[in-house]
């Protein structure tokens, strides 16, 4: 199931914050979603998700449009919100038991216990979500958008804030997943771009920018360097 | 819904913040009915609860806001209303399952308070003289004006993210509601308003219940008034503006 965007705007006021974007993602092939701080990426994945309506345009997930079909479409969708926000008062165990009966799954006991363990929350599942440290709380914001094991991800930043060791298990998490689903990540670190992702989309100011993939888009401006190649498109 | 219903009552009953107000409230009705020489039953002598059916009503205008208070206010603040509706739920489902939380907390607060009709049955002369339909018809009366206090309380939450904005709005509703109508009929009487008034009041529909009459019109004017506010919350949340 792939996402098709066509000609999404978003419009605050008089202030464009999505200017008429389009672009597909396919199984098996992570999308990054690049731009500036206030590019409109965050707005257009909120879209993308239902919560936000657009301007103008649509888009669909798999064969479900965003609106019309909103409840469909949110079944076969995991979201990482940007700055993981979780119920912070509730334990680790109790959310995902809560997450997975709004889908009301059956086997709720054993598909919490796998989603723990694929994210490496074992050691942490007894505590409660506010004694987490930040990298933990971001292994309970995953499990909370793949717990259903759904079609197609969009993860907003799913990796700000995390040390060396936790991107890297992070990291392998997406790729994995990647490997047979639609994802979509948003991220500033280009280094992730490169470990992760086989194509870019770079929006700046609402606008798409550049939509290629990986390799094709060093091709274009002749450089290896995601960063260099950032900057003169955002600049 | 079910989910729903099932983490906000959890979380409720997790904060300490649940515990004072029944307690509070359990606390106070006990005190002024029953040592309190002014109001107190044993003083008044009639075999009757009218003095703590004429009170809750106030203790609930503070009880039910304190418990409503964080329903959506909290969501809004810490962002996690992007959570429940990024799910296969609609704004309704999250708003009645935060509703009912709310109304079997109620419930909990008003439980205990059988032991006065209990100990009124037990000191009456002769025993168990006391008027059984218009206590029924007070307790439904009761859990009715509960229901559209916890109704304000939750679109007073929705609207904003400060949890003391929305108790001090949703005190206010309630209030005006259950007295403001009543003063306005006042004011308005031998004038074609005063009718107007006096139906809109709160108050008026629960007197005309705790004579132990289930009359359709109070039932029609409980679940309108209930829908009005839950009908308004579904707006500010599908509004969406946060």
């Amino acid at each position: 199931m792939s996402i098709e965007v066509e000609g999404l705007s978003k419009t605050y006021g008089q202030q464009k914050a999505v200017d008429n974007i389009s672009f597909k993602a396919v199984p098996g092939k992570i999308l990054g979603f690049l731009g500036p701080n206030g590019a409109g990426k965050s707005t257009t994945m909120r879209m993308l998700t239902g919560y936000l309506q657009p301007t103008a345009g649509k888009a669909s997930l798999g064969k479900f449009d965003t609106q019309l079909q909103s409840l469909e479409m949110r079944r076969i969708l995991g979201y990482l919100p940007e700055n993981t926000p979780l119920y912070t008062d509730m334990y680790v165990k109790e959310f995902l038991n809560f997450v997975a009966n709004t889908y009301q799954l059956s086997q709720v006991e054993s598909k919490v216990k796998d989603v723990i363990a694929r994210v490496g929350l074992g050691a942490e599942q007894h505590k409660k979500i506010v004694m987490l440290s930040k990298g933990y709380k971001q292994r309970v914001g995953l499990a909370q958008a793949i717990i259903h094991d759904p079609e197609i991800l969009i993860f907003d930043e799913p990796t700000t804030g995390l040390d060396p060791n936790q991107l890297t298990d992070i990291r392998e998490l997406i790729k994995s997943l990647g490997k047979n689903k639609t994802i979509v990540l948003s991220t500033h670190i280009m280094q992730e771009v490169e470990a992760l992702c086989d194509q870019v989309v770079i929006i700046n100011k609402g606008k798409i920018v550049a939509d290629s993939s990986l390799g094709g888009l060093k091709e274009k401006h002749q450089t290896d360097s995601l960063e260099d190649i950032f900057r003169s498109l955002t600049n | 819904m079910y989910a729903v219903f099932k983490r906000e009552l959890f979380s409720l009953l997790n904060s300490l913040m649940a515990y004072i107000t029944i307690g509070v409230f359990l606390l106070v009705s006990g005190l002024l009915l029953w040592f309190f020489p002014d109001t107190s039953i044993l003083e008044y002598g009639y075999a009757e609860l009218n003095g703590f059916f004429s009170l809750t009503p106030f203790l609930f205008m503070f009880l039910i806001p304190a418990i409503t208070m964080r329903s959506f206010a909290e969501e809004r603040r810490e962002g996690t209303y992007i959570l429940l509706a990024s799910r296969p739920l609609t704004e309704w489902q999250i708003i009645l399952g935060k509703y009912f939380a709310c109304l079997t907390l109620i419930l909990f607060a008003l439980l205990p308070t059988l032991l006065y009709y209990y100990a009124i049955t037990q000191l009456g002369m002769p025993k168990g003289n006391i008027d059984g339909g218009a206590v029924a018809g007070s307790y439904i009366g009761l859990l009715l004006l509960g229901s559209a206090f916890a109704a304000i309380g939750i679109f007073a939450s929705s609207i904003t993210k400060n949890q003391v904005i929305a108790f001090a709005v949703a005190v206010f509703l309630s209030f005006i509601a259950y007295s403001g109508f009543d003063a306005l009929s006042k004011i308005f009487a031998f004038d074609k308003l005063e009718d107007v008034f006096a139906w809109l009041s709160i108050n008026e529909h629960f007197l005309s219940m705790s004579r132990g009459v289930l009359d359709t019109r109070d039932l029609v004017y409980f679940s309108t008034f209930i829908l009005l506010f839950l009908g308004s919350t579904r707006l500010v949340i599908g509004g969406r503006k946060w």
